[in-house]
Protein backbone atom coordinates (compact mmCIF):
# COMPACT_ATOMS: atom_id res chain seq x y z
CA UNK A 1 0.00 0.00 0.00
CA UNK A 2 1.22 3.46 -0.39
CA UNK A 3 2.06 5.71 1.88
CA UNK A 4 -1.20 8.09 2.58
CA UNK A 5 -1.74 11.37 0.60
CA UNK A 6 -4.96 13.14 -0.24
CA UNK A 7 -5.16 15.39 -3.18
CA UNK A 8 -8.11 17.92 -3.86
CA UNK A 9 -7.58 18.83 -7.58
CA UNK A 10 -9.66 21.33 -8.60
CA UNK A 11 -12.71 21.02 -6.75
CA UNK A 12 -15.82 23.65 -6.54
CA UNK A 13 -18.76 23.36 -5.17
CA UNK A 14 -21.74 25.27 -5.83
CA UNK A 15 -25.19 25.15 -3.56
CA UNK A 16 -28.75 26.50 -4.49
CA UNK A 17 -27.27 28.49 -7.08
CA UNK A 18 -24.08 30.04 -5.08
CA UNK A 19 -20.55 29.46 -5.60
CA UNK A 20 -19.28 28.26 -2.45
CA UNK A 21 -15.69 27.93 -2.97
CA UNK A 22 -13.99 27.06 -6.44
CA UNK A 23 -10.62 26.18 -7.89
CA UNK A 24 -9.13 24.53 -4.40
CA UNK A 25 -6.25 22.55 -5.04
CA UNK A 26 -4.28 21.29 -2.07
CA UNK A 27 -2.15 17.92 -2.08
CA UNK A 28 -1.22 16.62 1.68
CA UNK A 29 1.12 13.55 2.97
CA UNK A 30 1.58 11.51 5.64
CA UNK A 31 2.03 13.10 8.95
CA UNK A 32 -0.06 16.18 7.97
CA UNK A 33 -2.30 17.95 10.50
CA UNK A 34 -4.60 20.28 8.40
CA UNK A 35 -6.60 22.92 9.71
CA UNK A 36 -9.31 23.96 7.43
CA UNK A 37 -10.08 27.02 8.33
CA UNK A 38 -12.50 30.14 7.63
CA UNK A 39 -15.30 32.26 9.06
CA UNK A 40 -18.96 30.76 8.89
CA UNK A 41 -20.34 29.33 6.02
CA UNK A 42 -17.27 29.69 4.18
CA UNK A 43 -17.74 25.84 3.48
CA UNK A 44 -15.68 23.79 5.86
CA UNK A 45 -18.49 21.05 6.52
CA UNK A 46 -19.25 20.84 2.63
CA UNK A 47 -15.47 20.23 1.96
CA UNK A 48 -15.49 17.74 4.74
CA UNK A 49 -18.40 15.92 3.60
CA UNK A 50 -17.41 15.78 -0.15
CA UNK A 51 -13.74 14.38 1.05
CA UNK A 52 -15.46 11.73 2.63
CA UNK A 53 -17.73 11.13 -0.05
CA UNK A 54 -20.81 12.28 1.35
CA UNK A 55 -21.93 15.10 -0.47
CA UNK A 56 -21.78 14.84 -4.62
CA UNK A 57 -22.72 18.58 -5.46
CA UNK A 58 -19.03 18.84 -6.53
CA UNK A 59 -17.10 19.27 -9.84
CA UNK A 60 -13.26 17.75 -9.42
CA UNK A 61 -11.84 15.17 -7.98
CA UNK A 62 -10.84 13.89 -4.22
CA UNK A 63 -7.73 11.16 -4.68
CA UNK A 64 -6.55 9.29 -1.84
CA UNK A 65 -2.88 7.61 -2.79
CA UNK A 66 -3.42 8.23 -6.18
CA UNK A 67 -7.22 7.10 -6.72
CA UNK A 68 -10.25 8.54 -7.07
CA UNK A 69 -11.44 7.94 -3.23
CA UNK A 70 -14.58 6.59 -3.78
CA UNK A 71 -13.98 3.14 -3.41
CA UNK A 72 -13.31 0.27 -0.34
CA UNK A 73 -10.03 1.10 0.10
CA UNK A 74 -11.01 4.26 0.82
CA UNK A 75 -13.51 3.81 2.98
CA UNK A 76 -11.38 1.44 5.13
CA UNK A 77 -8.95 3.99 5.65
CA UNK A 78 -11.16 7.08 6.79
CA UNK A 79 -12.90 8.12 10.04
CA UNK A 80 -15.17 10.83 10.33
CA UNK A 81 -16.42 12.46 13.07
CA UNK A 82 -19.23 14.63 12.32
CA UNK A 83 -21.32 17.16 13.40
CA UNK A 84 -23.98 14.64 14.72
CA UNK A 85 -21.60 12.10 16.28
CA UNK A 86 -23.37 8.80 15.07
CA UNK A 87 -24.02 7.80 18.67
CA UNK A 88 -27.46 5.96 19.66
CA UNK A 89 -28.41 7.51 22.59
CA UNK A 90 -30.37 4.40 23.53
CA UNK A 91 -27.41 2.52 23.78
CA UNK A 92 -24.81 2.29 26.18
CA UNK A 93 -21.17 3.28 24.82
CA UNK A 94 -19.97 -0.41 25.25
CA UNK A 95 -22.66 -0.87 22.67
CA UNK A 96 -22.47 1.78 20.55
CA UNK A 97 -18.40 0.87 19.92
CA UNK A 98 -19.36 -2.44 19.10
CA UNK A 99 -21.53 -1.42 16.14
CA UNK A 100 -19.51 0.93 14.85
CA UNK A 101 -16.33 -1.46 15.06
CA UNK A 102 -18.16 -4.28 13.67
CA UNK A 103 -19.01 -2.25 10.45
CA UNK A 104 -15.38 -0.63 10.21
CA UNK A 105 -13.00 -3.28 11.39
CA UNK A 106 -10.60 -3.37 14.20
CA UNK A 107 -7.73 -5.67 14.48
CA UNK A 108 -8.51 -7.61 17.77
CA UNK A 109 -11.88 -8.35 16.37
CA UNK A 110 -11.45 -11.98 17.65
CA UNK A 111 -13.48 -12.33 21.15
CA UNK A 112 -16.33 -10.24 22.53
CA UNK A 113 -14.08 -9.95 25.57
CA UNK A 114 -11.09 -9.31 24.08
CA UNK A 115 -13.10 -6.47 22.37
CA UNK A 116 -15.00 -5.12 25.58
CA UNK A 117 -11.05 -4.47 27.06
CA UNK A 118 -10.05 -2.67 24.09
CA UNK A 119 -13.21 -0.62 24.21
CA UNK A 120 -13.02 -0.04 27.97
CA UNK A 121 -9.21 1.28 28.05
CA UNK A 122 -10.00 3.62 25.29
CA UNK A 123 -13.34 5.02 26.98
CA UNK A 124 -10.65 5.30 30.21
CA UNK A 125 -9.07 7.17 28.01
CA UNK A 126 -11.53 10.07 27.42
CA UNK A 127 -12.79 10.30 30.77
CA UNK A 128 -15.41 8.01 30.70
CA UNK A 129 -13.85 5.20 33.14
CA UNK A 130 -16.92 3.33 35.01
CA UNK A 131 -19.83 4.43 31.73
CA UNK A 132 -19.43 1.09 29.80
CA UNK A 133 -22.86 0.56 30.65
CA UNK A 134 -24.66 3.31 30.52
CA UNK A 135 -27.22 4.44 28.43
CA UNK A 136 -26.07 7.34 26.46
CA UNK A 137 -29.09 9.13 26.90
CA UNK A 138 -28.61 9.31 30.44
CA UNK A 139 -24.88 11.20 29.88
CA UNK A 140 -24.06 15.06 29.28
CA UNK A 141 -23.29 16.51 26.09
CA UNK A 142 -19.64 16.72 26.19
CA UNK A 143 -19.61 13.00 27.54
CA UNK A 144 -21.83 11.60 24.67
CA UNK A 145 -19.02 13.23 22.20
CA UNK A 146 -16.65 11.82 24.03
CA UNK A 147 -17.86 7.90 23.01
CA UNK A 148 -17.84 9.41 19.76
CA UNK A 149 -14.25 10.68 20.17
CA UNK A 150 -13.46 7.34 22.17
CA UNK A 151 -12.86 5.89 18.35
CA UNK A 152 -9.90 7.47 17.69
CA UNK A 153 -8.09 5.57 20.50
CA UNK A 154 -9.14 2.31 18.59
CA UNK A 155 -9.19 2.63 15.03
CA UNK A 156 -6.63 2.11 12.84
CA UNK A 157 -7.44 4.24 9.46
CA UNK A 158 -4.66 6.70 8.31
CA UNK A 159 -7.30 9.56 7.29
CA UNK A 160 -9.05 11.27 10.00
CA UNK A 161 -11.72 13.93 8.94
CA UNK A 162 -12.83 15.87 12.09
CA UNK A 163 -15.54 18.23 11.90
CA UNK A 164 -15.59 20.90 15.11
CA UNK A 165 -13.82 17.92 17.24
CA UNK A 166 -13.49 19.89 20.20
CA UNK A 167 -17.19 20.95 20.68
CA UNK A 168 -18.74 20.72 23.97
CA UNK A 169 -15.21 19.39 24.85
CA UNK A 170 -13.67 20.95 28.38
CA UNK A 171 -10.09 22.12 28.25
CA UNK A 172 -8.04 19.14 29.22
CA UNK A 173 -9.95 17.48 27.26
CA UNK A 174 -8.98 18.77 24.52
CA UNK A 175 -5.83 18.97 24.94
CA UNK A 176 -5.50 15.59 25.62
CA UNK A 177 -7.16 15.35 22.45
CA UNK A 178 -4.89 17.45 20.23
CA UNK A 179 -1.99 14.68 21.74
CA UNK A 180 -3.80 12.28 20.30
CA UNK A 181 -3.84 13.90 16.84
CA UNK A 182 -0.03 14.81 16.63
CA UNK A 183 0.52 11.36 17.86
CA UNK A 184 -1.45 9.97 14.71
CA UNK A 185 -0.02 12.72 12.65
CA UNK A 186 3.57 11.14 13.45
CA UNK A 187 2.36 7.64 13.28
CA UNK A 188 1.97 8.23 9.32
CA UNK A 189 -1.62 9.46 9.52
CA UNK A 190 -3.35 12.47 8.01
CA UNK A 191 -5.88 14.46 10.01
CA UNK A 192 -8.08 16.89 8.14
CA UNK A 193 -10.04 19.16 11.05
CA UNK A 194 -12.13 22.14 11.58
CA UNK A 195 -11.84 24.21 14.58
CA UNK A 196 -12.92 27.76 15.89
CA UNK A 197 -10.20 27.27 18.72
CA UNK A 198 -6.46 28.38 19.18
CA UNK A 199 -4.47 24.89 18.40
CA UNK A 200 -1.83 24.24 20.36
CA UNK A 201 -0.80 21.64 17.75
CA UNK A 202 2.45 22.55 16.50
CA UNK A 203 3.20 20.96 12.73
CA UNK A 204 -0.28 22.47 11.79
CA UNK A 205 -0.67 23.23 8.08
CA UNK A 206 -3.86 25.46 7.25
CA UNK A 207 -6.16 25.58 4.49
CA UNK A 208 -7.68 28.90 4.61
CA UNK A 209 -10.95 28.14 2.67
CA UNK A 210 -11.96 32.13 2.45
CA UNK A 211 -8.66 32.22 -0.84
CA UNK A 212 -10.76 30.12 -2.49
CA UNK A 213 -14.59 31.54 -1.97
CA UNK A 214 -17.32 32.41 -4.31
CA UNK A 215 -16.76 34.46 -7.43
CA UNK A 216 -13.61 34.06 -8.83
CA UNK A 217 -14.24 31.98 -11.48
CA UNK B 1 -3.63 0.21 6.22
CA UNK B 2 -6.77 -1.56 8.04
CA UNK B 3 -9.14 -4.55 6.12
CA UNK B 4 -12.09 -3.97 5.59
CA UNK B 5 -14.03 -5.52 7.79
CA UNK B 6 -15.49 -9.03 6.94
CA UNK B 7 -19.14 -9.38 6.49
CA UNK B 8 -20.18 -11.58 9.01
CA UNK B 9 -18.85 -8.95 11.51
CA UNK B 10 -21.52 -6.62 9.75
CA UNK B 11 -24.14 -9.12 10.06
CA UNK B 12 -24.30 -9.41 13.66
CA UNK B 13 -22.83 -5.94 14.72
CA UNK B 14 -25.69 -4.50 12.90
CA UNK B 15 -28.39 -7.57 13.79
CA UNK B 16 -27.71 -7.15 17.86
CA UNK B 17 -27.70 -3.31 17.60
CA UNK B 18 -31.51 -3.30 16.09
CA UNK B 19 -32.87 -6.01 17.89
CA UNK B 20 -30.81 -4.11 21.41
CA UNK B 21 -32.71 -0.71 20.03
CA UNK B 22 -36.30 -2.59 19.76
CA UNK B 23 -35.75 -3.96 22.91
CA UNK B 24 -34.67 -0.57 24.55
CA UNK B 25 -38.07 1.45 22.89
CA UNK B 26 -40.75 -1.37 23.49
CA UNK B 27 -42.79 1.09 23.76
CA UNK B 28 -42.93 2.59 20.12
CA UNK B 29 -42.98 -0.67 18.49
CA UNK B 30 -45.76 -1.30 20.79
CA UNK B 31 -47.60 0.85 19.04
CA UNK B 32 -48.58 -0.45 15.77
CA UNK B 33 -49.65 -3.62 17.51
CA UNK B 34 -52.17 -1.49 20.07
CA UNK B 35 -53.71 0.35 17.03
CA UNK B 36 -54.41 -3.15 15.40
CA UNK B 37 -55.89 -4.52 18.35
CA UNK B 38 -58.24 -1.50 19.26
CA UNK B 39 -59.59 -0.92 15.74
CA UNK B 40 -60.06 -4.85 15.48
CA UNK B 41 -61.91 -4.44 18.76
CA UNK B 42 -64.23 -1.10 17.66
CA UNK B 43 -65.59 -2.67 14.83
CA UNK B 44 -67.72 -4.93 16.41
CA UNK B 45 -68.70 -2.86 19.30
CA UNK B 46 -69.16 -0.01 16.42
CA UNK B 47 -71.20 -1.70 13.70
CA UNK B 48 -72.67 -4.70 14.71
CA UNK B 49 -71.65 -7.93 16.83
CA UNK B 50 -74.03 -10.13 14.45
CA UNK B 51 -71.48 -12.38 12.32
CA UNK B 52 -73.67 -12.60 9.74
CA UNK B 53 -72.61 -8.89 9.08
CA UNK B 54 -68.93 -8.77 10.32
CA UNK B 55 -67.97 -11.90 8.50
CA UNK B 56 -68.17 -10.98 4.95
CA UNK B 57 -65.81 -7.64 6.07
CA UNK B 58 -63.72 -9.88 8.64
CA UNK B 59 -60.58 -10.83 5.41
CA UNK B 60 -60.83 -6.73 4.21
CA UNK B 61 -61.14 -5.57 7.45
CA UNK B 62 -58.33 -7.28 9.23
CA UNK B 63 -55.87 -6.71 6.28
CA UNK B 64 -56.52 -3.04 6.39
CA UNK B 65 -55.94 -2.56 8.98
CA UNK B 66 -52.21 -4.98 9.09
CA UNK B 67 -51.65 -2.17 6.18
CA UNK B 68 -51.80 1.15 7.99
CA UNK B 69 -50.42 -0.14 11.49
CA UNK B 70 -47.04 -1.06 9.35
CA UNK B 71 -47.66 2.35 7.80
CA UNK B 72 -47.69 3.98 11.29
CA UNK B 73 -44.14 2.15 12.28
CA UNK B 74 -42.72 2.91 8.83
CA UNK B 75 -41.65 6.99 10.50
CA UNK B 76 -39.20 5.39 12.92
CA UNK B 77 -37.67 2.85 10.89
CA UNK B 78 -34.59 5.10 9.62
CA UNK B 79 -35.70 8.43 11.60
CA UNK B 80 -33.09 8.09 14.80
CA UNK B 81 -30.15 7.00 12.55
CA UNK B 82 -30.58 9.92 10.47
CA UNK B 83 -31.07 12.54 13.78
CA UNK B 84 -27.83 10.87 15.39
CA UNK B 85 -25.84 10.88 12.33
CA UNK B 86 -25.32 6.50 12.31
CA UNK B 87 -26.55 6.84 8.57
CA UNK B 88 -23.40 8.76 7.94
CA UNK B 89 -21.58 6.24 9.57
CA UNK B 90 -23.12 3.40 8.02
CA UNK B 91 -22.45 5.12 4.16
CA UNK B 92 -18.87 5.21 5.18
CA UNK B 93 -17.80 2.73 6.62
CA UNK B 94 -17.80 1.41 2.86
CA UNK B 95 -19.95 -1.81 3.81
CA UNK B 96 -23.09 -3.24 1.92
CA UNK B 97 -26.13 -1.17 2.41
CA UNK B 98 -27.93 -3.95 1.26
CA UNK B 99 -26.76 -5.87 4.12
CA UNK B 100 -27.62 -3.72 6.12
CA UNK B 101 -30.43 -2.15 5.25
CA UNK B 102 -32.21 -5.85 4.86
CA UNK B 103 -31.03 -6.23 8.68
CA UNK B 104 -33.29 -3.42 9.16
CA UNK B 105 -36.19 -4.20 7.60
CA UNK B 106 -35.70 -8.07 8.99
CA UNK B 107 -35.47 -6.52 12.72
CA UNK B 108 -38.82 -4.10 11.78
CA UNK B 109 -40.81 -7.27 10.07
CA UNK B 110 -40.01 -9.15 13.31
CA UNK B 111 -41.06 -6.81 15.54
CA UNK B 112 -43.96 -5.29 13.45
CA UNK B 113 -45.75 -7.89 10.77
CA UNK B 114 -44.64 -11.18 12.58
CA UNK B 115 -46.31 -9.70 15.83
CA UNK B 116 -49.45 -8.93 13.37
CA UNK B 117 -49.39 -12.31 12.31
CA UNK B 118 -49.54 -13.87 15.01
CA UNK B 119 -52.29 -11.59 16.63
CA UNK B 120 -54.53 -12.23 13.63
CA UNK B 121 -56.49 -15.66 14.10
CA UNK B 122 -57.51 -13.93 17.60
CA UNK B 123 -59.14 -10.97 15.70
CA UNK B 124 -60.37 -13.57 12.92
CA UNK B 125 -62.42 -14.77 16.29
CA UNK B 126 -63.20 -10.78 16.54
CA UNK B 127 -64.52 -10.77 13.23
CA UNK B 128 -66.23 -13.97 12.99
CA UNK B 129 -64.13 -14.89 10.47
CA UNK B 130 -65.42 -18.43 8.90
CA UNK B 131 -63.49 -21.17 10.01
CA UNK B 132 -61.51 -22.00 6.77
CA UNK B 133 -60.20 -18.57 6.03
CA UNK B 134 -57.98 -18.57 9.56
CA UNK B 135 -54.71 -20.73 7.98
CA UNK B 136 -55.24 -18.57 4.33
CA UNK B 137 -55.14 -15.56 6.50
CA UNK B 138 -52.49 -16.07 8.76
CA UNK B 139 -49.67 -17.43 5.61
CA UNK B 140 -51.46 -14.50 3.30
CA UNK B 141 -49.99 -11.67 6.20
CA UNK B 142 -47.18 -13.96 6.85
CA UNK B 143 -46.15 -13.26 3.47
CA UNK B 144 -47.75 -9.84 3.12
CA UNK B 145 -46.09 -8.29 5.79
CA UNK B 146 -42.67 -8.80 4.92
CA UNK B 147 -43.96 -7.21 1.25
CA UNK B 148 -45.14 -4.40 3.28
CA UNK B 149 -42.05 -3.94 5.39
CA UNK B 150 -39.54 -4.13 2.35
CA UNK B 151 -41.73 -1.54 0.15
CA UNK B 152 -42.10 0.52 2.97
CA UNK B 153 -38.77 1.06 3.85
CA UNK B 154 -38.23 2.34 0.23
CA UNK B 155 -40.66 5.19 1.72
CA UNK B 156 -39.18 6.06 4.81
CA UNK B 157 -35.90 6.20 3.02
CA UNK B 158 -37.13 8.72 0.61
CA UNK B 159 -38.66 11.04 3.40
CA UNK B 160 -36.09 10.91 6.30
CA UNK B 161 -34.38 13.79 5.73
CA UNK B 162 -37.75 15.81 5.59
CA UNK B 163 -38.67 17.78 8.77
CA UNK B 164 -42.48 16.32 7.99
CA UNK B 165 -42.37 13.21 5.61
CA UNK B 166 -45.09 11.47 7.35
CA UNK B 167 -47.67 12.48 4.96
CA UNK B 168 -45.73 12.35 1.54
CA UNK B 169 -44.23 8.74 2.75
CA UNK B 170 -48.10 7.72 2.90
CA UNK B 171 -48.80 8.95 -0.37
CA UNK B 172 -45.62 6.90 -1.94
CA UNK B 173 -46.31 3.99 -0.26
CA UNK B 174 -49.84 3.77 -0.88
CA UNK B 175 -50.08 2.75 -4.35
CA UNK B 176 -47.52 0.67 -4.19
CA UNK B 177 -49.32 -1.81 -1.03
CA UNK B 178 -52.22 -1.78 -3.22
CA UNK B 179 -51.59 -4.71 -4.83
CA UNK B 180 -49.97 -6.69 -1.81
CA UNK B 181 -53.80 -5.70 -0.06
CA UNK B 182 -55.54 -7.16 -3.42
CA UNK B 183 -53.98 -10.80 -3.12
CA UNK B 184 -54.04 -10.95 0.29
CA UNK B 185 -57.68 -10.41 0.72
CA UNK B 186 -58.45 -12.36 -2.57
CA UNK B 187 -56.71 -15.77 -0.87
CA UNK B 188 -58.93 -15.74 2.33
CA UNK B 189 -61.54 -14.54 0.68
CA UNK B 190 -61.33 -17.47 -2.29
CA UNK B 191 -60.90 -19.66 0.84
CA UNK B 192 -63.97 -18.93 2.64
CA UNK B 193 -65.73 -19.62 -0.32
CA UNK B 194 -64.35 -22.90 -1.40
CA UNK B 195 -61.85 -21.90 -4.53
CA UNK B 196 -58.16 -22.92 -4.74
CA UNK B 197 -55.78 -20.45 -3.02
CA UNK B 198 -52.82 -21.57 -4.78
CA UNK B 199 -52.98 -18.20 -7.61
CA UNK B 200 -53.02 -15.85 -5.16
CA UNK B 201 -50.14 -17.42 -2.96
CA UNK B 202 -47.99 -17.88 -5.85
CA UNK B 203 -48.50 -14.11 -6.80
CA UNK B 204 -47.99 -13.02 -3.21
CA UNK B 205 -44.40 -15.18 -2.98
CA UNK B 206 -43.38 -14.03 -6.07
CA UNK B 207 -43.84 -10.23 -4.77
CA UNK B 208 -42.31 -10.89 -2.08
CA UNK B 209 -39.47 -12.09 -4.08
CA UNK B 210 -39.03 -9.73 -6.18
CA UNK B 211 -39.25 -6.84 -3.55
CA UNK B 212 -36.18 -8.97 -1.15
CA UNK B 213 -34.13 -8.33 -4.21
CA UNK B 214 -35.09 -5.22 -5.64
CA UNK B 215 -36.17 -3.38 -2.72
CA UNK B 216 -33.08 -2.88 -0.24
CA UNK B 217 -31.39 -1.52 -3.61
CA UNK B 218 -33.74 1.39 -3.94
CA UNK B 219 -33.89 1.80 -0.42
CA UNK B 220 -29.64 1.96 -0.48
CA UNK B 221 -30.28 4.52 -3.21
CA UNK B 222 -32.90 6.75 -1.37
CA UNK B 223 -30.53 6.89 1.73
CA UNK B 224 -27.51 8.31 0.19
CA UNK B 225 -29.62 10.52 -1.47
CA UNK B 226 -31.54 11.74 1.83
CA UNK B 227 -27.82 12.19 3.01
CA UNK B 228 -26.19 13.52 0.27
CA UNK B 229 -29.30 16.43 0.45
Amino acid sequence: MNKAQLSLVNLSCEREERLIFSGLNAQYDAGDVVHIAGPNGVGKTTLMRIVTGLSSHYEGEVRWCGEVARGYEFHSSLLYHGHHAGINPSLTPLENLHWYFGLNGVAAASARSSLDTVFLNALAKVGLTGYGDIPCLHMSAGQQRRVALARLYISEAPLWVLDEPFTAIDKAGVAQLEQRIDDHAKSGGLVLLTTHQASALGNLKTLNMAKFAGGEQ
Amino acid sequence: MSDIAPQSHVLSASLRREFVLAFRNRGEVANPLIFFFCIIIFVPLGISPEGKVLAPLAPGMIWIVALLATLLSLDRLFRSDWEDGSLEQMLLSGQSLYLIVINKVFVHWLTTGLPLTALSPFLGVMMSLPAEGYLPLVSSLFLGTCCLSLIGAIGAALTVALRRGGLLLSLIIMPLYVPVLIFGTAAVRSAIDGYSVSGQFAVLGAMLTAALVLAPLAVSGALRISVDS
